[in-house]
């Protein structure tokens, strides 16, 4: 069996006297595609937001391959190998599409001011090898992202394509697991199909874990190996599309009608 | 970047409007304003201050011009609209002129009122600046009654000049304003050019200067005539000329563009070595006072410009680096330092200089970073004083001579070739030109870096660039102390030029200039850096150094404020401006540029199409 990577205990968070997640108890093992969902305000992305190290929980524990993630700060939640997208896109839109693949492998990279003034033989070597896992994560996606697009600031892309480009930023920090946050938002049924295929890509080609929060149950259906249903910060449900998808405690909270039509 | 404003070739007729169909407010709102304008800078007392520097003699001073620009630009400026596409644009006529003439009018009533003020009452007491020249020079020498009355046809006069500028074709504008631009050029660069010519005696050309410049300062009038005259002809016919040059260059490519970059660069770099050979003294001295501004703005401008960190203490890391570089070559320490503490080379000191401001740089660097904005901004401004208070300080006084300084700091002697000291400002020039090319370089270097990739992503989304694995606390302190060190060398050669140190060379303002330098300039952009040095520093002056327009020097301050609101609301990317910084402040525009362009991509789907490029430009159904 898999090797367990990821292990939350009793994990609360609150803002002020809102329990935005309470006890919550969650696994994931490598190579698992583990999809989250819950009506609006559920505490989804906040889930992220701790796991990731940009929100502290008031209590519980979050261990990552046998090591607590408490207390550490983003970047070295994000450089112990968990990477993030983001539901409300947050590129750094006017930096090129090639520029925010390549900033995003900082922490797998060490050259600093000498090498740059320098131009020492391992910085050059270093430049070009995020330059060229750059490029590779962003061939990812096919032509979109790739040869003209390159030098393009990230701000010319259509709303689909920043996702796309969130995504190559994610994998391009070279993570174990990925937490994508809607990452179908916005898209339409072809090209939500189309990242459906990619997401099981992720996991077949590149080898990443991945969490995803997502409110397109056809994406979810398609390709999660288990589903974690979120109500008031609570988990209410928990196994396969199928057993989460036919529990009447979650058809009340989150569908609030028949599974099979949503789908 | 232009989108908003898309500026359509009027090829059909335009109509225009009637004569009398003005926008009354907005004509008395311009002239008031313009009144309150000049009756403001009448009362600062610039135009007495300025009247000294001729600037054709014997009909015009600066004084005069200080007031004379006013209302021919807000004449032009009340009728300027942006010509939106997709909205009725109107044609140019008699109205825009009699807009003009009106706020002109209203304008030069304001100051026959002053002049009648002036005349009456005794402003001495509540307004301390102005003297009683002031209406001597209102009323042109004569008495108050023609005073009064000449500056309403003179304000009308001017007005309707500046509205008749709307009527001009692009060329016959041009063509004016090369004229005046020249002459202006001329007379402001007057030392510049005295001195040169004397640097280039043997050339021979010295008649030319002779008879271009009166004795006493100011352009001779022949001589104005001449140089309006060159102006105007070289921007009729010399325009078509810089446009195929430009155009050629344009169409570069590749390594071909990158040999013309190169030879350009150093064409430049041997212009400014060899120069100063030829110049004297005042231009040097002024070279190499715009040079150590270069150097404090190249290191504020990695801090401020590449990281995003807004630093208002930077003087601190100035003083630092002036105040280490003296006590250690000095031989005239404050008296706590023990008799056998050695007196050390420039050079070796300057390796001192170097740790201590890094240092400096990590301690002041550690507690700020973790803030943001505004409060970071508080912080350093504080910072930046206590290192001064502390350099004046009874307690560290006995180290640094406290309100006396440090004084008779020696020279540098490079190779035993030359001694670097304020006596030549040449050798300090070169020295300042050799950290200049350093720091230059370090900029340039460390912008196309992994480091200067995670301060643009740290400038653009602090959160996000954390979560993406970049420790910004890191990243900026790196900021904090390459601009310190940079901002040291700049005070250790300030050390060996001045030959002493005092608390009061490093006050707070000296800050705030540099920081004026890099926005005018151009935050982010090594080039405008430097223009901004020498267009603020060279032409105005520094906090304690004297620029070309030394009349100026009381209004220095009043000059960069208004100067830094007027960039802030019209071109917040600086006079060179960074191409990304632009894209930052004009994002929209930009993106609009970009749509026109058929850049913008759309939803669809690449694959799907015929031509899979992925060019396809479509715009939005
Ligand atoms: N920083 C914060 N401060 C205060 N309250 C917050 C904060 N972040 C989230 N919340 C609150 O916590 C609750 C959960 O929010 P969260 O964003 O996690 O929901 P979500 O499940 O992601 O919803 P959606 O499907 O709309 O994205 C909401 O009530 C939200 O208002
Ligand atoms: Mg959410």
């Amino acid at each position: 069996m898999s090797r367990r990577l990821l292990t939350i205990n009793k994990l609360s968070v609150t803002f002020g006297g809102l329990h935005a997640l309470k006890d919550l108890d969650f696994y994931i093992d490598e190579g698992e595609i583990v999809s989250v969902i819950g009506p609006n305000g559920a505490g989804k992305t906040t889930f992220f937001n701790m796991i990731s190290g940009m929100v502290t929980p008031t209590s519980g524990d979050i261990i990552f391959k046998g090591e607590s993630l408490l207390g550490l700060d983003p970047n070295q939640v994000t450089a112990a190998g968990i990477a993030r997208t983001f539901q409300n896109v947050r590129l750094f839109a006017n930096m090129t599409i090639l520029e925010n693949v390549m900033v995003a492998q900082h922490c797998r990279t060490k050259q600093g001011i000498w090498g740059a003034l320098f131009q020492t033989r391992p910085f050059k070597r270093e430049e070009q090898e995020i330059r060229e896992h750059g490029e590779k994560v962003l061939g990812f996606f096919g032509t979109r992202l790739v040869g003209y697009r390159l030098d393009q600031p990230a701000a010319v892309l259509s709303y689909a394509n920043r996702r796309r480009l969130e995504i190559a930023r994610a994998m391009a920090t070279k993570p174990t697991i990925i937490l994508l946050d809607e990452p179908v938002a916005g898209m339409n049924p072809k090209e939500s199909a189309a990242l459906t295929r990619l997401i099981g890509e992720l996991r077949s080609d590149w080898g990443f874990t991945i969490v995803m929060i997502e409110h397109d149950m056809s994406v979810v259906r398609d390709v999660s190996d288990r589903v974690v249903v979120l109500d008031h910060g609570e988990t209410i449900a928990h196994g396969t599309y199928e057993e989460v998808s036919t529990n009447p405690d979650v058809i009340e909270a989150y569908l609030g009608r028949p599974a099979e039509e949503s789908a | 970047m232009s989108a908003a404003f898309i500026e359509e070739p009027s090829d059909e007729e335009l109509p225009a409007r009637r004569m009398l169909d003005q926008d009354w407010r907005k004509v008395f709102k311009y002239g008031l304003l313009l009144a309150l304008v000049l009756v403001f800078v009448a009362l600062t007392n610039m135009p007495v201050n300025l009247d000294r520097r001729m600037l054709i003699e014997p009909i015009f001073s600066m004084g005069y011009l200080s007031l004379f620009w006013l209302p021919a630009v807000f004449g032009l400026v009340v009728c300027r609209e942006p010509v939106l596409a997709g909205m009725p644009s109107y044609a140019k006529g008699s109205r825009e002129v009699l807009a003009g003439s009106l706020v002109g009018l209203i304008g030069g009533a304001g100051l026959s009122f002053l002049t009648l003020l002036l005349d009456n009452f005794n402003l001495r007491e509540p307004l301390v600046n102005w003297s009683p020249q002031l209406l001597e020079l209102l009323s042109f020498q004569r008495d108050t009654a023609f005073g009064i009355a000449i500056w309403l046809p003179i304000g009308l006069v001017l007005g309707t000049f500046g509205g008749l500028t709307h009527l001009l074709s692009a060329t016959t504008r041009r063509v004016l304003s090369w004229a005046f631009v020249s002459v202006i050029a001329f007379a402001v660069f007057e030392t510049v050019i005295l001195d040169l010519s004397e640097g280039f005696a043997w050339l021979g050309a010295e008649w030319l200067v002779d008879e271009l410049y009166f004795i006493r300062g100011g352009l001779t009038m022949h001589g104005a005539a001449v140089l309006a005259a060159a102006g105007s002809l070289s921007a009729a016919f010399g325009r078509d000329r810089a446009h195929r040059a430009k155009e050629r260059f344009q169409a570069l490519e590749g390594t071909s563009r990158t040999r013309a970059n190169t030879i350009g660069l150093l064409a430049l770099a041997a212009a400014l070595v060899i120069l100063p050979l030829f110049l004297g003294g005042i231009t040097n001295e002024l070279l190499a006072n715009v040079g150590l501004f270069v150097l404090l703005a190249l290191g504020l401008n990695i801090v401020v410009g590449l990281a995003g960190i807004l630093d208002l203490g930077y003087v601190a890391f100035f003083a630092i680096g002036g105040y280490t570089a003296g006590i250690l070559t000095t031989a005239n320490r404050g008296e706590s330092w023990p008799d056998w503490m050695p007196q050390f080379y420039w050079g070796t000191a300057l390796v001192v200089v170097v740790i201590l401001a890094a240092l400096a740089g990590l301690f002041i660097g550690a507690p700020v970073i973790r803030m943001r904005g505004d409060y970071l901004a508080i912080v350093t401004l504080g910072f930046g004083e206590i290192i001064r208070l502390l350099f004046l300080s009874d307690w560290l006084g006995g180290y640094t001579g406290a309100a006396q300084g440090v004084t008779n700091i020696p020279g540098v002697q490079v190779f035993g070739l030359a001694t670097v000291k304020g006596t030549d400002p040449r050798a300090v020039f070169y020295l300042v030109l050799f950290f200049c090319a350093i720091a230059v370089y370090v900029s340039w270097r460390l912008e196309r870096s992994r480091l200067g990739r995670a301060w643009m992503a740290i400038r653009e989304d602090e959160s996000v660039a954390e979560a993406m694995g970049i420790n910004t606390v890191n990243a900026k302190l790196m900021a904090f102390v390459v601009g310190a060190v940079l901002a040291s060398f700049s005070g250790a050669i300030l050390a060996a030029k001045v030959g002493s140190v005092f608390p009061n060379s490093f006050i707070i303002l000296v800050s705030i200039v540099i920081l004026v330098v890099v926005i005018v300039g151009g935050m982010g952009n090594i080039a405008g850096v430097i223009v901004g040095s020498v267009v603020l520093i060279g032409i105005l002056g520094g906090p304690r150094q004297p620029g070309l327009l030394q009349e100026f020097s009381e209004y220095k301050l009043l000059i960069y404020g208004v100067l830094l609101i007027w960039m802030m609301l019209k071109r917040p990317e600086g006079l060179v401006p960074n191409v990304r910084r632009t894209r930052e402040l004009h994002q929209d525009e930009y993106l609009q540029d970009a749509w026109l362009r058929g850049e913008i991509d759309t939803d669809s789907e690449p694959e799907d199409d015929s031509h899979s490029n992925g060019n396809t430009g479509v715009l939005p159904a």
